[in-house]
């Protein structure tokens, strides 16, 4: 086929974050500036929001750009959610990395290559696209987990996350080899088509494996062990790419093989993933609790929030594309928010991030709109009403109960009764008084100023989300998949 | 719109509070949380005042005085609507005059982050009201959730850690967890009913008035009564779920304990009254013994609690739990003398207990301790606390003239043609009261004060009127009830007539 305007037209968001690369890339070699590189790579990112934006906004019809890519309403939903938490990573990297010693700037370019494999990802109908889009979302993670190469805890996290990695894309090739040996087809409609019509075991098995490799990249439990220590070793803004980009780009791609490519025929496999998020959010919220590390903390917690969102997608139904999207919505737009507050805290030119619970003692009486801040994205991930984290958990709970789901959600619930208590326990040490020492205290300029408005502007949309959810809902409705036949 | 108001109000005055603070100076908060709280308490005393509230039930649907609705996620049918009836207008006057009670009553207690402070209480109230106003099952689920948060910032922040306790933070956080968790299951009736209606009728709705006609199956109907009931039982709170309540008290600064006792603990009442009842009749008349039992059990237990307390604050939420047990019994009697008698002991419960609370609390300014073995002899260190405390004990215990007695007596009267051994054994609950509200008397104030101890400085105006208006109000409630039995008449007929129906259909009959 021949690709002509309009089919660039709807590739714009891609093309403009790969524009973005080469450039970035060019003006690093030419000169480095971190601020400068950094606003180029946002400018970048920002034009890609907008493109999504304005065809969002004019209700671009769907259209296959080759076999590879759907641009519908899905995927620019997906894309501009990606967009949105890449550009808060990067506010963050500027000004979590202003102090770093060593070469600022590459973090930019390795940031939007990761993008890029995301968007790929949201709109990725074939075997192909979904594998490229898997390896560019993860292989810049490496470095960008390792950035601070001198210090041991992000080497040994970078180490461990492109141990895991490979395994994980070793497990997807081979459970697509396998279908592929079914069906002889790698499109999702074809796939689809094949187990509408019955399947095979090894096609099943095939399926199995391959949601072995997504579900590493989602730390569902038993696949979560490397959870904690990459989000600890990883510099904060890293780690709130990882909870929040890497894996919504992820579920994306998942949602819509499940849609489009007949995972719904399995029956076996939803009945597994149902298992995998029933274990995900017990025991993600078990260990969450021991944790005195609010990284680690966090990691565990979103652990168990893809087990929530799981049970959204292993209902199914007409609901199950919204409910997704609105889980993911609240968890990026919270999750950005209470990342955005530890990396403010921390600053690499210490030996480590402000990680330990201890170090947030007090900390609503020196930096009241910072705590604040945390404080309402604490209630957010806890779910509690007035906030984003309720309506994700609303529709959560509105599906399962449709589907009767009643064993999950009774996990749910004992779930979100274990969370209560550590993100309680984390709140309320923010206004517990004796801040006896400062025991961080990240410089306050420019860019922390940038960085305070950006997490300061998350708060806002989440509890828009949390007051008056109907504008969103809206969204979520016109950027559903629906099921062919 | 004026119902909206009287929600919002409190919200408004409370970020005020909090931002005066830093703007004008420490005791600007007060004041603020002060007049907001009147003008909440002049609106809605206004209405009870110019308000019609004895519209009859017109086929089975209620009348509401004041309405008020507009969309808010039309996606799922939900809408903001409010209704105010007798029952919930009684409720929210409750609200707002301990609201300003509890503001005046931490007038001097709270010396730091009183901005702060007095955010979380009016929040707190202020989601209170919408709980008593809203009639639609999201926005009634919001607000009881919502309410929460300001509640566990109050306890963990502004408590105390009483010795050998297991600190405020332990407190706060335990009864944010039994709430939260009952309230998660509350969730899955509410979505479960909301289904329900849905496959009936190819709607999606979450609006009281259109699900009180849901048709059920009997099975469903009770799986979901069961989970309103749980969260409303840990609220109330009934026996084996109270665990809760002695040590969120304990560990609460006076204006939470006002706060706990006092309101929140009737929007479990009102919530069973308001949305259990009626939603689920035939399910809830099937259910009455077992909630009736537990009733009994939680009267026993907890006055039997109360004679071992050392903690004069637990001692009191001991007895909460006790007189909760007859509102248990009261509503799940059915009657409408029962009815009527669960929201006079609503009421009077509420200004003996908050009135106890803040006399507790200024015991603990005077002497820093809470343990009665440590007190004896105050009667002869004040000349004006130990009789007014004595005249709430005496509230507290039923005494005929006050508003507990009111209560109790019609619960007991419209209880007997239902179940007469139910009533024999709740009653048995009278003379247990007496005995604990005497002891905690004898205990605090009578014997012979320790050598040498000083008199101890006495109530000020601020705590003797405000002692005096509680005293005024429970007196009221005692010789001339008629005014709220008339105001709240037609919302308990409503109930009964709803209610009533289903225990006829299974052979209860007065």
């Amino acid at each position: 086929m021949t690709l002509t305007s309009l089919h660039f037209a709807a590739l714009s968001p891609i093309l403009l974050v790969s524009a973005t690369i080469v450039v970035v890339m060019l003006a690093i070699a030419f000169k480095r500036h971190h601020r400068g590189n950094a606003t180029l790579s946002v400018v970048g990112l920002n034009l890609a929001l907008f493109a999504c934006a304005v065809m969002i906004w004019i209700a671009h019809p769907a259209m296959m750009v080759t076999p590879l890519f759907a641009v519908d309403g899905y995927a620019l939903f997906y894309m501009a959610l990606i967009l949105v938490a890449t550009l808060a990573t990067a506010t963050l990297s500027h000004a979590y990395l202003e102090g770093f010693k060593g070469e600022k700037e590459e973090m930019y370019l390795l940031l939007c290559l990761s993008a890029l494999g995301g968007l790929t990802l949201a709109c990725a109908t074939h075997f192909a696209s979904l594998f490229i889009g898997f390896e560019l979302l993860s292989v810049p993670l490496y470095a960008m987990i390792a950035y601070p190469v001198k210090n041991r805890r992000p080497l040994e996290g970078g180490l461990k996350y492109l141990v895991l990695s490979a395994v994980a894309s070793a497990f997807l090739l081979f459970g697509m080899a396998l279908i592929y040996s079914q069906t002889g087809q790698l499109g999702f409609a074809e796939v689809g088509a094949y187990f509408a019509a019955g399947g095979s075991s090894i096609a099943v098995l095939g399926g199995a494996l391959l949601l072995i490799g997504l579900g590493f990249k989602l730390s569902l439990v038993p696949f979560h062990l490397w959870t904690p220590d990459v989000y600890e070793g990883a510099p904060a803004p890293v780690a709130s790419y990882l909870a929040t980009a890497s894996k919504t780009a992820i579920f994306a791609v998942l949602m819509r093989y499940f849609v489009e490519a007949g995972g719904y025929y399995q029956a076996s496999l939803v009945e597994v993933l149902g298992w995998l998020a029933f274990a995900s959010i017990l025991i993600g919220n078990v260990l969450a609790v021991r944790q005195n590390n609010v990284k680690r903390m966090l990691a565990y917690s979103s652990i168990a929030h893809f087990g929530y969102c799981m049970v959204a997608l292993v209902a199914g139904g007409p609901l199950a594309v919204e409910a997704v999207g609105a889980y993911l919505l609240t968890y990026v737009v919270t999750s950005i928010g209470a990342f955005g507050v530890v990396t403010l805290s921390s600053s690499p030119m210490g030996e480590r991030d402000a990680d330990v619970i201890y170090d947030y003692r007090g900390l609503f009486w020196r930096r009241p709109y910072l705590a604040s801040i945390l404080t309402a994205m604490l209630l957010s991930l806890a779910g509690i009403p007035l906030t984003a984290g309720f309506i994700g958990k609303f529709y959560v709970v509105a599906i399962g109960v449709d589907a009767h789901l009643w064993w999950l959600m009774g996990a749910v619930i004992v779930g979100s009764g274990i969370g209560l208590y550590y993100y309680l326990r984390l709140m309320v040490s923010l206004f517990l008084l004796d801040p006896s020492k400062h025991r961080f205290s990240a410089p306050i300029d420019w860019a922390q100023r940038i960085g305070g408005i950006m997490t300061l502007l998350a708060m806002l949309l989440m509890l828009a989300l949390g007051i008056f959810p109907q504008p969103f809902i809206h969204l979520l409705q016109i950027s559903t998949i629906i099921p062919p036949g | 719109m004026i119902l909206l108001w009287l929600i919002l109000i409190p919200f408004i005055g409370g970020l005020l509070a909090w931002q005066g603070e830093r703007v004008v100076g420490r005791g600007f908060p007060r004041w603020i949380a002060l007049a907001t709280m009147l003008i909440a308490l002049g609106i809605s005393v206004w209405l009870w005042l110019v308000g019609d509230y004895a519209l009859p039930a017109v086929g089975g649907v209620p009348q509401w005085a004041i309405e008020y609705q507009v969309p808010w996620i039309p996606r799922f049918g939900i809408s903001l609507h409010l209704g105010l009836d007798g029952l919930s207008l009684l409720l929210v006057v409750l609200t707002n005059l301990l609201g300003v009670m509890a503001v005046a009553c931490s007038w001097r207690e709270i010396d730091r982050n009183v901005g702060f402070f007095h955010l979380n209480l009016l929040w707190n109230l202020g989601g209170v009201v919408g709980v008593f106003l809203t009639l639609d099952l999201f926005l009634f689920f919001f607000l009881w959730e919502m309410m929460l948060v300001p509640m566990y910032f109050l306890i963990a922040l502004w408590g105390h850690n009483s010795p050998g306790g297991k600190g405020r933070i332990y407190a706060a956080t335990k009864f944010f967890i039994f709430t939260q968790v009952s309230g998660l299951i509350m969730l899955l009736a509410i979505l479960g009913l909301v289904l329900v209606h849905y496959q009936q009728t190819g709607t999606i709705s979450f609006d009281y008035m259109v699900l009180l006609k849901t048709v059920m199956s009997p099975q469903v109907e009770m799986v979901l009564m069961l989970g309103f009931f749980i969260a409303f039982a840990v609220k109330t709170p009934m026996v084996p779920l109270h665990s809760w309540l002695p040590d969120a008290h304990s560990q609460a600064p006076t204006a939470g304990s006002v706060d706990l006792a006092g309101i929140l603990l009737k929007t479990a009442a009102y919530g069973m009254l308001r949305f259990a009842l009626p939603l689920f009749p035939n399910a809830s008349a099937q259910f009455a013994p077992v909630a009736m039992w537990f009733g009994v059990v939680g009267i026993l237990y907890g006055a039997f609690l109360c004679f071992s307390q050392n903690d004069i604050k637990r001692l009191v939420a001991y007895s909460s739990v006790s007189h909760m047990g007859f509102v248990l019994i009261g509503i799940y009697a059915g009657t409408t003398q029962a009815l009527q008698g669960v929201v006079v002991q609503m009421l009077a419960h509420g200004l003996s207990a908050g009135a106890l609370f803040i006399l507790c609390g200024e015991i603990y300014e005077r002497l820093h301790t809470r343990e009665l073995s440590k007190m004896g002899g105050l009667w002869a260190r004040f000349p004006y606390l130990p009789p007014i405390a004595l005249f709430f004990s005496i509230a507290a215990l039923g005494m005929p003239g006050l508003g507990n007695f009111i209560g109790e007596f019609l619960i007991l009267l419209g209880s007997w043609p239902i179940s007469p051994l139910i009533t024999i054994f709740a009653s048995s609950g009278l003379v247990f009261g007496a005995v604990y509200s005497l002891i905690l008397v004898q205990r605090a104030f009578h014997g012979a004060p320790a050598d040498g101890a000083p008199p101890l400085k006495d109530l000020g105006k601020r705590e003797l009127s405000m002692m005096a208006l509680l005293m005024v109000l429970l007196l009221a409630l005692g010789l001339y009830p008629q005014f709220v039995l008339d105001t709240s008449a037609a919302s308990m007929d409503q109930v009964h007539s709803i209610y009533g129906a289903a225990q006829a259909l299974i052979g209860v009959t007065p």
